[in-house]
């Protein structure tokens, strides 16, 4: 019995916000479209609910539940902190944009919180059961998110390319995992780590593994030769829903890949690290060079992505507790980047009209000033600018590959982050010296308004102070991985 | 006698067609989802002939959940393809092109 309360009380957020979602998905039913507002608070309950009990069953120590294939660990519960925090900012900015295109429903919420209890798993799985159940919910509930728009073709094309590409990419996941199973007898992180370190099972297998669950991450996060679905899906989804795409879920992937690389691969770091090393290095490569080509500012964000995601490779191919920290590092900062950044968008967005062309941008500080200076900052971050928040980020993990033994790896990034800063003053150009295209004013709910603002500041003011954000990514790492 | 190899082998053959399935296809969507379930059985064939080898029933547990998120997964596929089919008029691949840049 004490062992049964254990495990709930370990699994309390994910057991609440389950049960939101479902409320939410019955509440729907009985509400009429002018009171559906209640749904956004309820969503927005269940995450301050989720974020207390998280906080309030959080201990230092490492926490087993459901037999092992359940982890309660400081790096989980910071990360479910910041998947709060960023699906919270989600809503807040979408509300409006999604009440003008009619997709303001229970649907909409609810997937959101499916997908969000997705990550909750993948960040808490300790077996690659768990993982992969996580991983399946999480994506299930996007390939949805994005069709949503039923109407709109180019939001079901990308669904389409979406699912398929997606499905692939857990095929191979599960055939890598087939493998390392069939090698070491177990589904458990820290067992496969145990059999591991005594030397047995085939080499050669547990590389062919290792290649499929490299490949498949790879797809997941959007890595370079995987990226291909990125830039299409960026494009043809809501604007509502390409930013929670590119955002949480990458926090949900980072810790995926300490689990499975990190934790339990942690004897074949030899091995995964070239294949990481490989990927960062075309990821920066493709992302930075094909940015500069693009029109549409939200295709030019996914190859902004891709550059990032070679960044936090980059910090994960060290395989370095400071590696790590400094990946964790980048991929919060990130976060923090894009919700701001495809804030700014949809605050431009209005109805019928889709704010996703460059053009789009053109004059924006003769239309309004203060929104010019906040994607300005945006920009400097994305583009490691100091002191803004990107900057400091991009430092610590080059310095993390330098400690590593990287150096010509470090050089060729700094060369290729250069480039990219082009099309990012590229942006800040078209704001501050050209003539607006159209002179409509910029609507906005005032909580979206003071929300992002303070969203983008928070870039410049952790960029001046970048201690906190260091000490937490510290803690959740050092606690976690031994 | 077969062993655990002849298992594996079927296994690794079945992933291939499923690969080569989902690239070489230009012609229809509903092939593309033929091709994902065979791939998540190609599988699923791996986990049990290594279950059955290793005496452990673990890897019997994972299959259960592959089938059923399988499942799911070709209802949300064939839901999507719906929505798609209402939208384009049809479910050639090579239809599908209008986001490009």
């Amino acid at each position: 019995m004490e062992n049964i309360r254990y495990d709930l009380i370990t699994a309390l957020p994910e057991i609440i916000l389950l049960g939101m979602a479902m409320l939410v998905l019955i509440t729907d039913l009985f509400l009429k479209q002018s009171n559906r507002i209640a749904i956004y608070g309820l969503s927005q309950l269940g995450l301050l609910l989720a974020a207390y009990f998280t906080v309030t069953t959080h201990v230092p120590s490492v926490g087993y539940a459901f037999t092992g294939a359940f982890v309660d660990d400081a790096m989980s519960d910071v990360l479910k902190l910041m998947i709060y925090v960023g699906t919270s900012l989600i809503f807040v900015y979408t509300r409006q944009y999604i009440q003008l295109r009619n997709m303001f429903r229970g649907e909409f919420y609810a997937l959101v919180l499916f997908s969000v209890v997705g990550m909750m798993i993948m960040v808490s799985g300790q077996s690659m059961l768990t993982l992969y159940v996580g991983l399946e919910l999480l994506s299930l509930s996007l390939y949805a998110l994005v069709a949503l728009d039923r109407d709109n073709h180019f939001a079901t094309e990308a669904a389409m390319k979406y699912f398929v590409l997606g499905a692939l990419a857990s095929g191979m996941l599960l055939y890598g995992m087939s493998m390392i199973y069939g090698m070491t007898g177990s589904l458990n992180i820290s067992d496969i780590n145990h059999v591991l370190m005594n030397g047995s099972g085939i080499h050669a297998v547990l590389v062919l593994g290792l290649v499929f669950i490299v490949a498949g991450l790879a797809f997941k996060l959007g890595a370079v030769p995987f990226q291909m679905w990125v830039p299409d899906v960026y494009e043809g989804s809501p604007t509502a829903v390409t930013m929670l795409i590119s955002s949480v879920p990458k926090l949900a992937a980072f810790a995926f890949v300490i689990r499975l690389l990190a934790q339990s691969l942690q004897t074949m770091a030899i091995d995964w690290q070239q294949m990481l090393l490989i990927m960062a290095v075309l990821s920066i490569v493709l992302g930075n060079v094909t940015a500069i080509a693009q029109t549409n500012l939200k295709r030019m964000l996914a190859y902004s992505t891709i550059s990032h995601v070679g960044f936090v490779l980059l910090g994960l191919m060290s395989a370095s507790g400071n590696g790590y920290i400094s990946a964790l590092f980048y991929i919060a900062s990130y976060v923090v980047m894009t919700l701001a950044g495809f804030g700014i968008i949809l605050l431009l967005s209005r109805k019928g009209f889709e704010a996703q062309n460059l053009s789009d941008l053109k004059g924006l500080n003769q239309r309004s000033p203060w929104v010019a200076f906040l994607m300005l900052i945006v920009m400097f971050s994305m583009a490691g600018i100091p002191p803004t928040l990107g900057f400091y980020a991009k430092f610590a993990v080059l310095q993390a590959a330098l400690q590593a033994g990287f150096l010509w790896v470090v050089v060729f990034a700094v060369l290729m982050a250069v480039i990219g800063a082009f099309y990012y003053l590229r942006v800040i150009k078209l704001m501050y010296f050209d003539e607006p295209e159209d002179n409509s004013p910029i609507t906005a709910p005032f909580d979206m308004r003071v929300i992002l603002s303070m969203n983008a500041l928070a870039l410049l003011a952790i960029g001046i102070m970048p201690q906190g954000l260091m000490t937490i990514c510290f803690y959740a790492i050092s606690r976690s991985l031994s | 006698m077969v062993g655990l190899s002849h298992y594996l082998i079927l296994g690794s053959l079945l992933f291939a067609i499923s690969v080569v399935g989902i690239f070489l296809n230009r012609k229809n969507v509903i092939i593309l989802l033929m091709a994902i379930e065979l791939m998540l059985l190609a599988v699923n064939l791996n986990f049990i002939a290594f279950s059955h080898y290793l005496n452990d029933i673990a890897g019997q547990v994972f299959v259960f959940f592959i089938l059923t998120v399988a499942a799911a997964e070709s209802a949300i596929g064939l839901a999507i393809l719906v929505v798609l089919f209402r939208n384009l008029r049809t479910i050639n691949v090579d239809d599908l092109d209008s986001l490009k840049g």
